[in-house]
Parts: structure tokens; sequence; C-alpha cells
């Protein structure tokens, strides 16, 4: 288990972090407990491993590459059990490794903004509220702009969030134009001396052209205040989701050039697994995982841990 | 939601379809492609498996070895594989007690439930006509009672007003007096997102079942969702008792594996589904039209079927080896065109062709219809039959004549011509790389001499 030992909330955060992963893990460590009966790693072993990986929606290339590494190793039948969970936890992790950084806390620039996206219902809202928490509490001033002018209620809901954690909202009427929201946002920001804007923004799926091209031209009109801005333009994942995550990622990359993402509701029976994949194939930063509804529940995101997790060994 | 999965099925069914003939050995690879594609698509392995092992049982039988189209023929099983699965159920909401009558709307956080309790409180005022009372039991997440409040309003319908601090299931019992005083045929009840592993919260649902006891208990699942559909859907399932499944975000491009693996696991019939975020963006779930669309349509099953309708299959294998040896005559170009004809209406063939949207759309583009069908027809029919054996016969002067005897223009002969050139060159080309069946040829032929002359 790796701490980062500057961050004293964090313990907290961690013990949450492996109730929710271990809860979200059970299934497959049954799996492989099942496995450890078996005595060599024969051709129906390997595809009972696979089988598990699938089930925990790595998807079918991403399984099959562990499952043909593993086939490679020397697995010694007494220690059968805790040697699969090893290779397949370090063959997850290897992949996850590269591409873990958490949220920066600290900024040269400001306002910093931050913009975040994804479908509908994947934790948007919540999160901004649980990184607001994180960055006030570090000493920094943040603006929340309350670009979701589509979604019955989502003002007064990121209102709620801005009551919770002390920070101002920048709201219009429902239905206004969120680009030019945004942009009076920004300015307020610059004027204000903000250290750090979040824009939460209506949720879409990656389909629809019309709503890429709105966020898109979120995107253009903060580039007119600030060309270096949106720093960060992260994608919010729901753990439940299965291989529709690549689209997604695809997609809002293609739009608005994801730099990171963050997992949600990894405190659920779903374990995410599409994250491996996407690590592999893709160039994004994995930044947090979500593990709660409350404020406190968001986690820098670590590979030893979700990997270990996710094959049931911590 | 389900194109990708069709173009999946028909990627690999081209592959066999142009193979003719099928051993054992290539129907067990096909299974295992058709297994790969349902996992990507986001089925749960378990069903995957069972699935699987169905269409096994059904394709090894001499029916598919022996049949001209044995791909089409796989692809027809697990199409009928795939109905029987979604169905045939009934997709009305059941609201068959002395009213008020509740609906009670369960799931994950976000899945949609809010939305979705407004989709459909609305339609039911609009199809059955009934008086509605939408009430939010969602007292976790934050604005969540402003937003159900805010989508009645918009539906016209009244909602429950909230009372500050007031508990789920205080909530529950006066809207059940409510009901019943003011007169109420329906009740929809949106409940808060939950963990199906959250003990209490479930705990919580079954109180609020108790009191509202609802003739319909709907889950609300995500399209977008992985294997784990299937647990969180037998969790809801066991500890509350599901009537129903509402699947939303079908209008995104999710493979929507899991609309298969919730039905199969729990045996809830699919109810309804969202395909969008305005209020009436709700429709009944339709299992032909579903599993029709996993492969695309309804389609390369409608069409072979109507293609084995129209097609005199021996002369069909005739033409098709003739064309392969590259004697595609004129002749037999309009025997294709007067057999598509008979297969129906353009569009409707059109809307038959799974995965193939950038072609779609191409000829929607050009505008190809019947009418073109018809005049294609004509010229071939204006032809002496020595002209239709050897179209180098055909100058200027005899063109003039087509075109005026078919009632066209020389151009549209001329276009003519070059196609069937085209694909008479083609189709000696495929006959050298290995040769198509009969059926295929055929089919193919119809469908690349209508797309042919858009793909420039
Ligand atoms: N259990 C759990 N629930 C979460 C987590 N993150 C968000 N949620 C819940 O998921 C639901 C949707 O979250 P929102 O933050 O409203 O999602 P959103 O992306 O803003 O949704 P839209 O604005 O409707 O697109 C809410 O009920 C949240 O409480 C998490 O990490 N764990
Ligand atoms: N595109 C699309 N979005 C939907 C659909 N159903 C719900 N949504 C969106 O999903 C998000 C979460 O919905 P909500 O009803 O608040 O979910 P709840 O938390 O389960 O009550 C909202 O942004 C909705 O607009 C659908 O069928 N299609
Ligand atoms: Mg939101
Ligand atoms: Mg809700």
């Amino acid at each position: 288990m790796t701490h980062n030992k500057t961050d004293n909330v964090k313990s907290g955060w961690l013990k949450r972090l492996n109730v929710g992963l271990k809860r979200s893990s059970d299934y497959l460590t049954d799996s492989l407990r099942k496995l450890t009966f078996s005595h060599k790693l024969d051709e129906e072993t390997l595809s009972e491993l696979e089988d598990i990986l699938i089930s925990a929606d790595l998807g079918v290339p991403m399984a099959a590459k562990v499952i043909k590494d593993l086939s490679l190793k020397n697995i010694t039948p007494e220690n059968y059990d805790h040697e699969i969970k090893k290779t397949l936890a370090a063959e997850i992790s290897s992949v996850l490794d590269k591409v873990s950084k958490p949220i920066p806390t600290i900024f040269e620039k400001k306002p910093y903004v931050m913009l975040v996206c994804g479908v509908n219902g994947s934790g948007k809202t919540t999160t901004i509220g649980k990184i607001a928490h994180q960055l006030v509490g570090q000493g920094n001033s943040v603006l929340l702009a309350a670009a979701d002018t589509f979604r019955a209620g989502a003002t007064e809901q990121l209102k709620i969030w801005g009551e919770r954690t002390n920070c101002e909202v920048f709201s219009k009427d429902p239905g206004s134009d969120p680009a030019s929201l945004v942009y009076d946002a920004l300015e307020k920001a610059i004027n204000d001396r903000t250290d750090v804007l979040i824009i939460d923004t209506a949720g879409r799926l990656q389909n629809k052209s019309e709503l890429m091209e709105e966020l898109n031209k979120v995107v253009r009109v903060i580039k007119k205040l600030d060309p270096d801005a949106p720093h960060a333009r992260l994608l919010l994942l729901d753990a439940t989701v299965g291989q529709n995550a690549h689209s997604q990622v695809k997609l809002f990359s293609e739009a608005i050039d994801i730099s990171g993402i963050i997992m949600t509701k990894l405190d659920g029976t779903a374990k995410g697994g599409v994250l491996v994949s996407i690590a592999s194939q893709y160039d994004i930063t994995i930044h947090a995982i979500g593990v709660g509804e409350a404020l406190e529940d968001l986690n820098n995101f670590d590979p030893d841990d979700f990997a270990l997790s996710l094959v049931g060994d911590n | 939601m389900f194109d990708a999965l069709s173009s999946k099925f028909t990627d690999i069914f081209d592959r066999l379809g142009k193979k003719g003939v099928l051993s054992e050995g290539d129907v067990d690879s096909a299974l295992r492609e058709i297994r790969v594609a349902l996992l990507e698509a986001d089925v749960s392995l378990q069903v995957v498996k069972e699935f699987v092992s169905v269409v096994k049982e059904k394709s090894v039988g001499g029916e598919v070895l022996k049949s001209v189209t044995p791909g089409q023929m796989i692809i027809k099983i697990v199409f009928d594989e795939l109905v029987e699965v979604f169905g045939p159920d009934n997709t009305s909401i059941d609201l068959q007690a002395t009213p008020p009558v509740s609906i009670m709307m369960v799931g994950l956080q976000g899945v949609g439930k809010t939305t979705t309790s407004a989709k459909l409180a609305y339609k039911l005022t609009q199809d059955e006509n009934k008086k509605l009372l939408l009430v939010s039991l969602d007292v976790a997440r934050p604005a969540a009672q402003e937003q159900l409040s805010i989508l009645a309003k918009e539906a016209g319908i009244r909602s429950l007003s909230a009372i500050l601090g007031e508990q789920p299931v205080g909530i529950a019992s006066r809207a059940m007096k409510v009901g019943v005083s003011e007169g109420y045929d329906i009740i929809v009840f949106d409940t808060a997102g939950r963990l199906a592993i959250d003990q209490e919260l479930m705990r919580e649902l079954s109180e609020i079942k108790n009191i509202v006891t609802p003739k319909e208990t709907i889950l609300v699942a995500d399209a977008l969702s992985g294997q784990d559909a299937v647990n969180t859907a037998n969790e809801f399932n066991s500890n509350v008792g599901l009537t129903g499944v509402a699947l939303t975000r079908v209008d995104g491009d999710s493979r929507g594996g899991a609309a298969l693996s919730i039905r199969s696991s729990t045996g809830c019939p699919i109810k309804l589904m969202g395909v969008g975020e305005k209020l009436g963006d709700l429709e009944n779930f339709d299992a032909e039209r579903i599993a029709g669309r996993i492969l695309g349509k309804g389609d390369i099953v409608g069409l072979v079927e109507k293609a084995s309708q129209v097609i005199d299959e021996t002369e069909a294998k005739k033409s098709a080896e003739r064309a392969l040896k590259g004697k595609f005559t004129l002749e037999d170009l309009g025997t294709q065109l007067s057999q598509v004809r008979k297969m129906g209406d353009m569009k409707g063939i059109m809307g038959m062709l799974p995965g193939i949207g950038k072609i779609k759309k191409q000829v929607a583009d050009a505008n190809i219809d019947d009418k073109m069908i018809s005049h294609q027809e004509a010229i071939i029919f204006s032809m002496t039959p020595m002209e239709r054996k050897n179209p180098k016969l055909l100058n200027g002067k005899r063109r003039k004549r087509i075109a005026a005897g078919s009632g066209t223009s020389v151009q549209e002969v001329n276009r003519l011509l070059k196609q069937h050139k085209q694909m008479a060159q083609m189709m000696k080309k495929m006959g050298k790389s290995g040769g198509i069946s009969g059926l295929d040829a055929s089919v193919m032929g119809q469908l690349n001499q209508n797309f042919g002359q858009f793909r420039g």
C-alpha cells in the first residue's frame, strides 16, 4: 500500500478507498479462490482466469493480453493463488503506473481553469463538490460555474455543493447559453483573482455531435480570455460503464482534448476494469476515483491499490 | 446503440458468406467471434456463454451446413434466439388495481430514474388519459426534489410538494393519502439512487414498497453499463422484487448488451427505453425491433428472407455461376432488377441493410428510388436479345433508340451500360478469388449494382 505522507487527510480516504475497492473486488476474489484447487495453468485454468478479467470489464483484448503474459510465467503449484494474483496485479498496475497523476493543487497560473465533462449522470457535479472541498482545504479560492443550464435543477444542485464547500457559484437562468456563461464566469474569476475556476457542464452523450460542438465552443470562448485555458479538461467515467468508455474517451478527446480522467462510483460492485485498457491505449492521465457521495469521498488514483484491489489481494 | 454489434456480425458473416459451404470448424470459429462480439457489446459473460451454446446447438444441425448461404443461416439462428430471449413480452405498464395505482422507480445513482419517472408520467397522461401524481422520495441527492418538480411542471403534471426534513417513508405515506383523497389514478414514485450492496438503503426501499404497494417496480438501468449490470439487476430483483426494466440512454452509441444481460438473468421484461433527454423521449421496448437492431435494423435476416421469397435458388445459383465466370449479361442484370423490385421498395430494402451507414447516406443523398430501378429495367427491356447478350453492338444509334423506347435519356442508357460492365468485372474478380454462393451473388449483385454507381 503506498501512502502519500504529505497528505494527512488521505489516510481517511485510503480507508474508504479500500472498503470501496474491496467490495468491488469480492467477486473476483471469490472466483480466484475457486481456482486454487486447480494444479497447473492449463488451458482451462487460463481461460477461467480470462473470464474473471472479462467479468471485471477489462475487455476481451486486454484480458487476453494479460492472460498471455500470465501463461508464460512459471507458477508454483503450492503458491498458486498468490502467484496468480501477484502476476495479474503487476501486469495491471504496470499499465496504470504510467498514467497516474493527482489533480494539481498548487497553481502557477491563476485562475487555473478546470472544465468537467462526461455523459449524463457520470458524477460531474458531485465530483466538482469534492474537488472544491479539497482545494479550499488547501487554501485556494474557488469559483464554480454552473454551465449545465439544461438539466432540470442542475444549478440548484451545484449551489448546494457551493454552500457545502463555501465556494461562490456563478450561474444564470436555466436555458442560458453555456459558452457565454463560462465567458462571464472566467472574466469574474480573473477580476476577483480567484485561484481556481471549476466549470460544471451538462451531461452529454458523445455521439451527439451538436452537443460536442457546444462543448468545443465553451473551450474556444475560454481561450479568448486565456489561450492556455482550460488547463484541465476532465472526463468523468462511471465505474459501471462497459466498453462504451472507449467511445467516450475517444469522442470527448476529439472534441476538447481530454487531459485527465476521474472514475466515480467505485464504492459499488462495478470494477471499472475498462480503465486498464483505456490506460494502455490513450495518452490520458487518470487522476482520482470517487468512492462515495460525501465531500471527502474522492481519492487520488493509486495504480497499485487499484490493481491489487481488482485482483482481490489487499 | 445496437448498430455496432450489427456491423460486427455483418463482418463475421460477410467473411463466412463469401466462402460458400461451411465446415463444422467454420461454425465453431463463427461462434467464437459471436462470443467476442457479444462481450464487446457488454453482454455479461455468463449470459454470453448460455447464448452461444444455444446457438451452437441449433447451428451444427445439417440445415446450416447444407445451406447455400450458411452464414446467413447462422445469422437467422442468432436473430431468432435474440428475439426469444427478449420476448415475446408484454411491455405495457400494468395498471390493473384499485386507484391510486403506484409505480416505483429504483436503480443506481445517476442512471436516469428522475427523468424516466417524469417521462413515464407524461406518457401515461398522454396514452392513457390518466390523472397522475409525481412524488420524489429522494432526500439524498442535492436538489433532487426540485429536479422532479421542475420536470413535472414542464409535463403539466402535479408533483407532491416537499416538506423540509421529511424522510422517504413519511413522504410515501403522505403521498398515498393524497392519492386517495384527491382521486389520483396513478402515482409515480421516484427514489434516491443507491448501490445494490447498501443494505440499509435496500431495506429502506422494502419499507417504502410496503407502504406504496406498487403494481410496478421498475429498475432503471443504463444502456452504457458493462458487466456489472447483471449483478446490480439481480441484487435489486432479489431485494425488492422487480416487475420490469426501463433502459435509458438508448440514444447513445453503446452496444447495449446490458439489455440482453438483464433480461436473461432476472427474467424481468424490459418495458421501456429512454431515447433522449426530453419528456417525450420514452418508448415501449420492442423485442423484435431490438433483436433486429442487434443484427442491424432487422435486417440482413429480413433481407435474406425476402430474397428467398422472390429468388429461385437454383436459378440464382446458375446465374451466379455464369457471373463468376465472367458471363454476367444484361439479361442477368434485368432479371436481378426485377427481383429487387419484387422484394419491395428501395427504402424498405435500405432499411434492412445492416451497419453500412455511409452507403446508406450516399444512397439517400443520391436519391436512389424505385423509379430509377424501373427505368433501368425498361432500358434493358427495350434492347433486343442480341443486344442484351452482346452489349458491344450498342452504338450511338441503337442507344438513342433504346432511350426513346424506354422513355429515358441516352445518358441514362450509358450509365446503365457502364454499371453493368463494372459489375461484370467485379463479379469475375470475385469468382477468381474463391467465389460466393448463389444467393449471395444474387443479392450482393443487386445491391452492388445499386450502390456501385454512387461509390464513384
Ligand atoms: N456511490 C457513489 N455515488 C456517486 C459518486 N459520485 C456521484 N455519485 C452519485 O451519482 C449521481 C449522479 O451524480 P451527479 O454528480 O449529479 O452526476 P452528473 O454527471 O453531474 O449528472 P448530470 O448533471 O445529470 O449529467 C448522484 O446521485 C451522486 O450522488 C460516487 O463516487 N459514489
Ligand atoms: N441522453 C439521454 N440522457 C438521459 C436519458 N435518461 C436520463 N438521462 C440523463 O441522465 C442524467 C441523470 O438522470 P437523472 O434522472 O437525474 O438520474 P437519477 O439520478 O437516476 O434520478 C440526466 O442528465 C438526464 O438528463 C436518456 O434516455 N437519454
Ligand atoms: Mg450535473
Ligand atoms: Mg434522481
